[in-house]
């Protein structure tokens, strides 16, 4: 066996002679894990010397069911992935089937993707500031202003595709239907009343002692192991990586849109917190141009059959920036109507990798808080 | 953007003899990928990594693929003497491939904003040879991805620091991502 190099080795595990360990499981019911998932932390005292996750209590091989149906039939299963981002997962996976079948997207469904992803992200990061308050003992207050807001957005996923959590909204080469009458109307006065929400909400919170006492220099991840480590989307731009799907890839049509990319100077939980405020003032700003700029016309090719897709055999990767990170399908076709190899690329998983290195050192009420400030959805991450 | 002919280029000219191929990709995604053989693959991961003109730091996706045993029936042409004469004829002859495991991984450059660039690594076969030099050492992001591909494929990764199962419990027999794995028969309520 070949040690990894000094650098990626898991500091922090001396000797501990004479000193009383305790090894807990945190989870998988506890709590602060945002589902079942389990850490096995092993403390000196209040601080943590060695933590081990550990995975697979909701595991139900998605990928296997996905290789045994039609590629059609996998949209709604990938709604189930993170189940608190349908909308993004679809557009995933549509997007390397589109890549694999060489499909062009109509200029209005590209539209429509772009302001029911950044919705998407708006909900999510909501969510996301106010569990991770609630994680440091603000109970309620913010998460209710949180998912007051995420409500909003909620419904209008109801209206367009009819559920508010599993849209099943997209499809290979543009989206399932039309927007309803007035739902523009009704976007741009959510979007409206969400940034006055975030002005609230950060004057509340942004300037809080406590949320500084306990956030700022707690859960440092340093850039350089953040790339090694693959830890992509807010987490890794927290540590000052400008790396960012939508400005490198420009899938879809991210390339029309004005926005920043934000990006963090310590990469501790502080910044991560602050990296979801910050992009999701982003994202208004290109809801903003995305909503005033959608063109009419088609959303889907009328004459492209959808049922019994078979895509020349070939294999594709796609990416996109999910509010997670880098949310990755790969897909290999052999000619039949099912994938024959169909591979989700999960962010909250791969993003978990550094979880020990962020946590030892740090006492076991700050664990709770760095892995709230990661984000992760265990239905993605035990697929 | 290096296509991976140049990238094979520039591979060979610091590990002359290395064993490369590019594997065509027929899907309109034109995302062909290169084939690295075992005894090298850390170093050149290594290379990968730090070469100042590629510099892929990021390892964004790791998995793996079943291929089996397959018989492929294929029209050859053949010289035989038919009623006396010399003549060219079709032959379907049956040709069997044999079957092998496969590490798919998916490489990015953040600093240079390049990629994908895809690697492969496979197997001598699905039974007793399925052991694969581990890139864990070259990319974090791999720790995770390949217990995974152990767990679900059964490939056992050389070198990699902590190969246990990672979805499935631990006195799990089977890979259930292989494409000929039955499941146990569920008892009986």
């Amino acid at each position: 066996m070949i040690a990894p190099p000094p650098e990626l080795q898991t500091p922090g595990a001396g000797d501990f002679a004479g000193h009383d360990l305790l090894e807990i499981a945190m989870g998988p019911h506890h709590p602060s894990t945002h589902g079942v998932f389990r850490m096995n932390v092993l403390l000196d005292g209040e601080t943590v010397v060695k933590l081990t996750p550990v995975f697979g209590y909701l595991h139900r091989n998605h990928e296997k069911i996905a290789e045994k149906n039609s590629y059609l039939a996998s949209i709604p299963y990938t709604d189930r992935l993170d189940y608190i981002c349908s909308m993004t997962n679809n557009w995933a996976y549509v997007l390397s089937v589109e890549k694999l079948a060489g499909l062009a997207v109509p200029e209005r469904a590209e539209y429509l993707r772009v302001i029911v992803g950044e919705l998407t992200r708006l909900q999510n990061h909501a969510c996301l500031a106010g569990f991770l308050l609630q994680d440091m003992g603000a109970l309620g207050t913010p998460l209710m202003y949180a998912f007051r807001e995420r409500e909003k957005i909620l419904d209008l996923f109801e209206s367009l595709s009819g559920s508010r959590m599993m849209c099943n909204y997209m499809r290979f080469g543009g989206c399932r239907c039309d927007l309803p009458a007035g739902w523009l109307e009704q976007a741009v006065k959510v979007v409206a009343e969400f940034d006055s929400f975030l002005d609230h909400f950060e004057a509340l919170l942004n300037e809080n002692e406590i949320l500084r006492a306990r956030s700022q220099g707690v859960g440092v991840l340093p850039p350089g192991l953040a790339v090694n480590a693959g830890v992509t989307g807010p987490g890794l731009r927290a540590s000052g990586v400008n790396y960012d799907i939508r400005k490198v890839d420009q899938y879809g049509i991210y390339n029309r849109f004005k926005f920043r990319v934000p990006l963090g100077q310590h990469g501790d939980v502080f910044d991560r917190y602050m990296m979801r405020i910050l992009e999701m003032r982003e994202s208004i700003g290109i809801l903003g141009q995305a909503l005033r700029d959608i063109p009419p016309g088609p959303i889907l090719d009328p004459k492209f059959k959808l049922r019994n897709l078979r895509p020349k055999p070939g294999e594709a990767y796609g990416r996109i920036e999910s509010p997670k990170g880098e949310l990755g399908f790969y897909l290999i076709s052999d000619g039949g109507p099912a994938p024959y190899r169909y591979r989700v690329r999960p962010p909250s998983l791969i993003n978990l990798t550094v979880l020990e290195d962020m946590c030892l050192g740090h006492t076991i009420a700050d664990v709770v808080i760095i892995l709230g400030s990661i984000d992760i959805v265990l239905g993605e991450v035990d697929r | 953007m290096q296509t991976p002919e140049q990238i094979k280029d520039r591979i060979l000219a610091a590990f002359p003899g290395a064993h490369l191929e590019v594997i065509p990709n027929g899907s309109p995604a034109n995302q062909p990928s290169l084939l690295l053989d075992h005894a090298q693959a850390r170093e050149i991961a290594t290379f990968l990594r730090d070469d100042p003109e590629l510099r892929f730091d990021y390892a964004s996706n790791v998995t793996g693929v079943d291929w089996p045993e397959k018989i492929v029936k294929e029209k050859v042409k053949v010289r035989k003497i038919i009623d006396g004469v010399e003549q060219e004829a079709a032959e379907l002859v049956e040709r069997k491939i044999p079957g092998f495991l496969e590490a798919v991984y998916h490489l990015y450059s953040m600093a240079l904003g390049r990629g994908p660039l895809i690697i492969r690594l496979r197997t001598g076969n699905r039974t007793d040879s399925v052991a694969l030099p581990s890139l864990t050492p070259v990319w974090r992001s791999c720790e995770f991805q390949e217990r995974e591909v152990f767990d679900l494929f059964g490939i056992t990764f050389n070198g990699h620091p902590d190969l246990r199962r990672i979805l499935m419990w631990d006195n799990f027999a089977d890979h259930p991502m292989r494409k000929d794995y039955v499941p146990a028969e569920e008892p009986k309520p």
